[in-house]
């Protein structure tokens, strides 16, 4: 059974259909990245997948690991184990990264009736994965994200998702706004979580972070629709011919 | 149309409330006449009302339907209950001074924890004592606001609390007014007077007993602070949600003293908290924060006045409001710079967060330069949680409640974490989280 399966997915926005008859199947230990130009509902399909509000799926369904990911409150997909790394995170003045960070993890064990994680194994665990990121404290003990490059942002997404330790991870444009450096921080931490029980959906649009995150499979998704699916042959043929041919065919 | 407003009943009966309780008054010498003087400065406006601009969002004429007599003197059962409040807002470390219905309860304070540093008399025994007339005079000084003038009048009871020059207390003293009355009014006047370089914390807390309903609280505190001195004056208000709480700081500031205020309204029917500032000596740095946290029907109103009359003084003010229900908060926030203030830097800033599409926010700030070279801003907002936000951190696994929970817990952060002692600011923070964790 695939970790994540989605048939015939439709969703709209405001009497727009962004999302039409999409089907995707990923399974545990897979990569999988979603390259697609501008508008192709690449984001839009991160956002239902995690729950955002204001999208409306008129037809279809998401399973995560059998169930009705549709059926779900925000906060039950993430304590079911699905992570979205968010394009452009969010700042909040007044809540440092580490109560945030214990406060998540702590609702989502809550969630999932374990027992609540203890301080000092809490704050070990953090510092020793901030430092593979080159995140340094301080950055921890400020307001999450607040003053952050684009660059540290997207660090700190890497470092909730080592933390959280979901089944599956959907990396949303990681690569946006990041320089050489950090893209390669940032894709060898997400390397560093690849694991045979573990999935990744990764949305770019660019070949470059294949390069250093390399998948297993490569979807082209065009006018909400996986328009073709190759391994990661398929990014080197798009990088040489572009968007376009797909957009005709759709 | 021309309006005219007439005496409404309420303060008619103001009036009889005054004769009345008279002869209850404490006061020997000079006291009786100077408090016959506040209540005439009362009468000519009466009650606060719309047309009066300091009180256009507070109109106590139309919100209060009648005046209250004077509560009784609390008696030994009274006593039991206020103990039991007084416990549950006790701060850490903080000597403790205990007011019920407007009358000192030595009782149930910690006279002997006091330290040597600083002399405590109640106000009683200060009116008393005709050998200290002049004192008498300071503590009831009045203003033209018309609240004020009519505690002035009614003070049945108060703290004097003075610290000598050079003194520092270690200590915080907190100040408790428990209410246990139902269907009356009490009124107290305290009096602080730091001396050069002196150094206090001070914590006035509002609370009412169990089974205490439909008061009217007026309390007043005046402070004057020396030269060089440091205060940190904390007040916590909550009360009754059918009561009243007119509360009034007045407080001036000598030089390059530090001052250190913070103040929150978490309940009760009609609040109004005014404080009136003014930085009389140069290079003084004051620190002027507050939040209100209004649900159901009520209403808060936290006026702040800042007078800058000398030059180089700082002033600081970050005032937050978090508004459910049907709540109205009201921020009214002047900052006047004397021609002589030259080179004063002062801002404020006034947010609200609205929880509900009925809830209203007033904000007024106010900015009255009269000097050159001076750095004076202001800024105001207003909006509901951002979506966002709350979306980001229930994708982290946190359910919405819990996640709109923390996000206000930050909004108001902001202004409570100004204040600069960890215990007080622990007090100030649970007290917050005990009104949110009460409305989900």
């Amino acid at each position: 059974m695939a970790l994540l399966e989605i048939r015939d997915l439709h969703v709209g926005v405001e009497d727009r259909e962004i999302i039409r008859g999409l089907h995707l199947s990923v399974h545990a230990g897979e990569v999988h990245a979603i390259m697609g130009p501008n508008g192709s509902g690449k984001s839009t399909l991160s956002h239902v997948i995690a729950g955002k509000p204001g999208y409306e799926v008129t037809d279809g369904q998401i399973l995560f690991k059998g169930e009705d990911l549709l059926q779900m409150e925000p906060d039950e997909r993430a304590a079911k184990g699905v992570f979205l790394a968010f394009q452009y995170p969010v700042e909040i003045p007044g809540v440092t990264t580490m109560n945030f960070l214990r406060a998540a993890l702590n609702a989502q064990r809550k969630a999932r009736d374990q027992q609540e994680f203890s301080t000092p194994a809490f704050l070990k665990r953090v510092r020793e994965v901030a430092g593979s990121l080159n995140i340094p404290q301080d950055m921890i003990k400020r307001g999450v994200n607040v003053g952050f490059s684009g660059g540290e942002k997207k660090r700190n997404e890497i470092l909730q998702m080592a933390l959280f330790e979901p089944g599956l991870c959907i990396l949303d444009e990681i690569d946006s706004g990041l320089d050489i450096d950090a893209l390669r921080i940032v894709a060898s931490g997400i390397n560093a979580l690849r694991s045979p029980e573990r999935a990744m959906i990764v949305i770019t649009h660019y070949r470059r972070l294949l390069d250093h995150i390399v998948p297993d499979i490569v979807h082209v998704m065009s006018k909400g629709r996986v328009m073709k699916s190759g391994g990661k042959e398929l990014a080197l043929e798009l990088e040489a011919c572009g968007y376009a041919q797909f957009e005709d065919a759709a | 149309m021309k309006q005219v407003l007439v005496k409404a009943d309420a303060e008619r009966a103001m009036g009889n409330v005054f004769a009345a309780a008279r002869g209850r008054l404490p006061g020997a010498g000079p006291v009786p006449q100077i408090r016959e003087r506040a209540f005439e400065i009362y009468e000519r406006t009466g009650l606060p009302h719309r047309r009066m601009e300091d009180w256009k969002y507070t109109d106590l004429r139309a919100l209060i339907g009648e005046v209250l007599p004077l509560a009784p003197r609390p008696d030994a059962e009274a006593l039991v209950r206020a103990k039991v409040s007084v416990k549950q807002v006790a701060a850490d470390q903080a000597v403790k001074l205990v007011l019920v219905d407007g009358i000192f309860a030595p009782e149930l304070s910690d006279l002997g924890d006091l330290e040597n540093e600083v002399v405590v008399r109640s106000l009683r025994e200060v009116l008393e004592n005709s050998a200290t007339g002049a004192m008498a005079g300071l503590v009831l000084s009045t203003t033209s606001d018309p609240a004020i003038s009519l505690n002035a009048a009614m003070a049945t009871d108060g703290l004097v609390i003075t610290v000598a020059d050079g003194n520092a207390l270690e200590r915080p003293i907190q100040i408790v007014h428990v209410a246990t009355g139902l269907s009356v009014s009490t009124f107290t006047r305290c009096y602080l007077q730091l001396g050069k370089g002196a150094h206090a914390a001070i914590v006035e807390s509002f609370v009412p007993a169990e089974r205490a309903s439909g008061y009217q609280a007026n309390d007043a505190i005046i402070a004057l602070v020396g030269d060089e001195a440091s205060l940190s004056y904390i007040r916590v208000a909550a009360a009754a949600s059918d009561a009243v709480n007119i509360s009034s700081a007045i407080i001036a500031v000598g030089a390059r003293a530090k001052l250190d205020l913070f103040s929150m309204t978490c309940s009760g029917s009609i609040s109004r908290y005014q404080e009136f500032i003014t930085l009389a000596g140069e290079g003084t740095k004051l620190s002027a924060n507050g939040v209100n946290l209004i649900r159901d029907r009520l209403h808060a109103d936290t006026t702040i006045v800042v007078d800058h009359a000398m030059p180089h003084c700082t002033s600081r003010e970050k005032f937050r409001a978090v508004v459910d229900d049907c709540g109205r908060s009201v921020f009214q926030g002047r900052i006047i710079v004397r021609p002589a203030a030259r080179n004063t830097d002062a801002t404020m800033t006034t947010r609200a967060l609205l929880l509900s599409d009925q809830g209203e926010v007033d904000n007024k700030p106010e900015l009255e330069i009269l000097a050159d070279d001076v750095t004076c801003g202001h800024g105001a907002t207003s909006g509901a949680l951002d979506d966002t936000l709350v979306f980001y951190l229930r994708a982290r696994g946190l359910p919405e409640k819990d996640a709109q929970m923390l996000l206000i817990k930050a909004f108001i952060g902001e202004s409570i974490e100004e204040i600069t002692s960890e215990n007080l600011r622990d007090l100030v923070t649970a007290q917050a989280e005990h009104w949110l964790r009460a409305g989900r």
